[in-house]
């Protein structure tokens, strides 16, 4: 298939999917603020609710501008298409549905955002599914907890809150020798730093909420497929590959050849759990696409220059940046992420949990808050926060201990940035003097 | 999928965009061998799109002959369809496909197109010695979509990139 290869990122992230608007030639992609969309005749309906033609129905499967952003994001990532959702949660949910069963199990690496670590071990139960979580960095874990009722194995290229990259390559083996896909979450990296398909992923999802949109001001996410993994194999996935009962029997991986994943997800996925992203935030997530090689160049940049200042900072008793000589992850790095290794990562505090606090309070330029990839620098305590619902060996297992902060770098000048910081680390000196 | 063993260079790995616009823009009658009445199999979908599209489509099917599909009667055979055809869509397994290309030959078809999983490279031989253009494992209600942008309307990855216009 032809995969507009012979474009740069750059063009792609400018380009992709994003025509002069063909009903009146506006050239930045119009917001389509609407909910539905006029059928020609009964007949051209029929069709479209049969999907035996393209087009627009009802605002929940697909929008004219969400759908820029979807080709968009499949270009970028190299894939064969692209769903976006709500939010990045509700793309994992998305992702896993065509896959999973009651009584269905995936593996996961331990090492992930903590909200995808309750998710998979705690909501996701009560659809019947089952997320077992391993220490990935032993591949032969993954191999051991194989077994029949496996569907799928998950990992994030470069794992939140920081440092942790996944051999992805190693694990798309161990993938498809048994006949599996690998989902890689591209959050944290976007497509700018890494490429999962490239490595042999076969699904990547993403929360389009932090590095492409960019700005801290949408939510969403997406799921991109490569085209490649065959679902029609054994009875793995029946949603797939056995005629769909809410389709009138329609068999998806037959119909519709390598695009039946993306179909999937939107005329059982979305139709039928709702999670849509909103047209004004596809708008918001293409403008930031538009910016997303010129911005990741300079979060990477301030991100070394933090990484390798607090390194040496009295107050620090260590850094988990990948892209610092020394760290467990360099030669990963090295590897996957030449550019860079990201503008997220943590950094364990000397004074525990109270001086973790006292560093997020006393901030100036960064803010205290929940999030990663904005143009604002960020800074959160995993402990006290996104990972509070863990257990204390499980925030520790997934890098969230009581002495770790995690920071988002942003796009603000070097000196500013590093000044911040050295000031709320004084006033965790002095309270702990 | 019982494709033959490919020979020389595999030239059918993939097209040009430019060859697939080409043919689609060139034929104007297609016969779709293995058409089905049933409106939820792949080849009912395919020819009420391509129809929707302006072309005309001749229905082939042996175990259907005599019936009607989307308004056009059922033929027995390619060398049964009365006008004149551009171009043969295959809707059945590889091995079926050698005496469909003969066939294919023999009515001065231009263009002999095998379906989405369906290669067979011997057939394709005998119609490309005899003149005609050859596509295999492609879907054409997938190639005019991508190639007009309305799959991207599904958040597919069409390839196209353009600061022009589109006709709506
Ligand atoms: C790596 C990663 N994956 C998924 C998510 C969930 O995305 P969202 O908050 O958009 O639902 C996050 C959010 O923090 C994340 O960092």
């Amino acid at each position: 298939m032809t995969r507009n290869s012979r474009y740069g990122f750059e063009t792609l992230s400018i380009h992709a999917g994003a025509g002069p608007d063909p009903a009146t030639g506006a050239r930045s992609t119009p917001i389509y603020q609407t909910t539905a969309f006029v059928f020609d005749d009964a007949d051209h309906a029929a069709s479209l609710f049969n999907l035996q033609t393209f087009g627009y129905i009802y605002g929940r499967l697909t929008n004219p501008t969400t759908a820029v952003l979807e080709e968009r994001i499949a270009s970028l990532e190299g894939g064969r298409g692209a769903t976006c959702t709500a939010s990045g949660h509700s793309a994992q949910m998305l992702a896993f549905f065509p896959l999973l069963q009651p009584g269905d199990e995936f593996i996961s690496s331990r090492r992930l955002y903590g909200g995808s670590i309750t998710q998979f071990t705690r909501t996701f139960k009560k659809f019947g599914w089952s997320g077992l979580l391993v220490d990935t960095d032993e591949p032969d874990n993954v191999r051991r907890a194989i077994n029949p009722k496996t569907k799928a194995i998950f990992c994030e290229s470069l794992a939140n809150p920081g440092g942790v990259i996944s051999d992805i390559e190693v694990l798309a083996k161990i993938a498809h020798e048994h006949g599996l896909p690998l989902i890689v979450d591209n959050t944290m990296a976007t497509p700018y730093l890494c490429r999962p398909i490239e490595w042999g992923a076969d699904l990547v999802i993403h929360s389009t909420t932090k590095f492409l949109s960019g700005h801290g001001n949408a939510m969403g996410g997406a799921v991109v497929d490569s085209g490649t993994f065959d679902w029609g194999q054994g009875d793995k996935f029946p949603s797939l590959s056995k005629p769909e009962p809410a389709y009138h029997g329609l068999t998806f991986t037959e119909t519709f050849g390598d695009l039946a994943y993306t179909i999937y997800g939107h005329a059982v996925g979305l139709r039928d759990l709702g999670p849509t992203m909103a047209p004004m935030n596809a708008y918001l997530t293409i403008m930031g696409c538009e910016t997303l090689a010129l911005r990741m160049q300079r979060h990477i940049e301030n991100a070394q220059a933090v990484a390798e200042y607090l390194s040496r900072h009295p107050q620090v008793a260590w850094v988990s940046y990948a892209g610092l000589k020394g760290n467990k992850y360099h030669a990963l790095a090295q590897k996957y992420l030449p550019k860079g290794a990201g503008s997220v990562f943590t950094i364990g505090i000397k004074g525990g949990y109270d001086a973790g606090v006292k560093v997020v309070e006393s901030v100036d330029l960064f803010s205290h808050l929940a999030n990663i990839g904005d143009t604002r620098s960020l800074i959160i305590h995993p402990a006290s926060t996104t990972h509070r619902q863990l257990s204390v060996e499980q925030a520790t297992a997934a890098g969230a201990g009581p002495d770790v902060l995690r920071l988002s770098i942003g796009l603000e000048s070097i000196d500013d940035i590093l000044r911040d910081l050295d000031q709320a680390l004084g006033q965790a000196a002095r309270l702990a003097a | 999928m019982t494709a033959a063993p490919v020979v020389n260079e595999d030239r059918h790995a993939s097209y040009t965009d430019a060859h697939i616009k080409g043919i689609l823009r060139g034929v104007k009658t297609i016969a779709m061998v293995g058409a089905s009445t049933n409106w939820n199999r792949p080849s009912y979908f395919a020819m009420k799109y391509l129809q929707d599209k302006g072309y005309r489509v001749f229905p082939v099917n042996p175990g259907a002959a005599g019936q009607t599909v989307l308004g056009e009667k059922i033929f027995a055979s390619l060398r049964d369809i009365p006008e004149k055809i551009d171009m043969v869509d295959v809707f059945r397994a590889a091995e079926h496909v050698p005496p469909i290309a003969a066939d294919a030959v023999a009515i001065g078809a231009k263009v002999l197109w095998m379906q989405l999983g369906v290669r067979n490279d011997t057939a394709a031989e005998t119609a490309e010695k005899a003149g005609l253009t050859v596509i295999m494992n492609r879907c054409p209600k997938i190639e005019y979509g991508r190639l007009s942008g309305e799959l991207g309307w599904h958040g597919f990855n069409s390839g196209v990139i353009t600061s022009k216009r589109r006709k709506i």
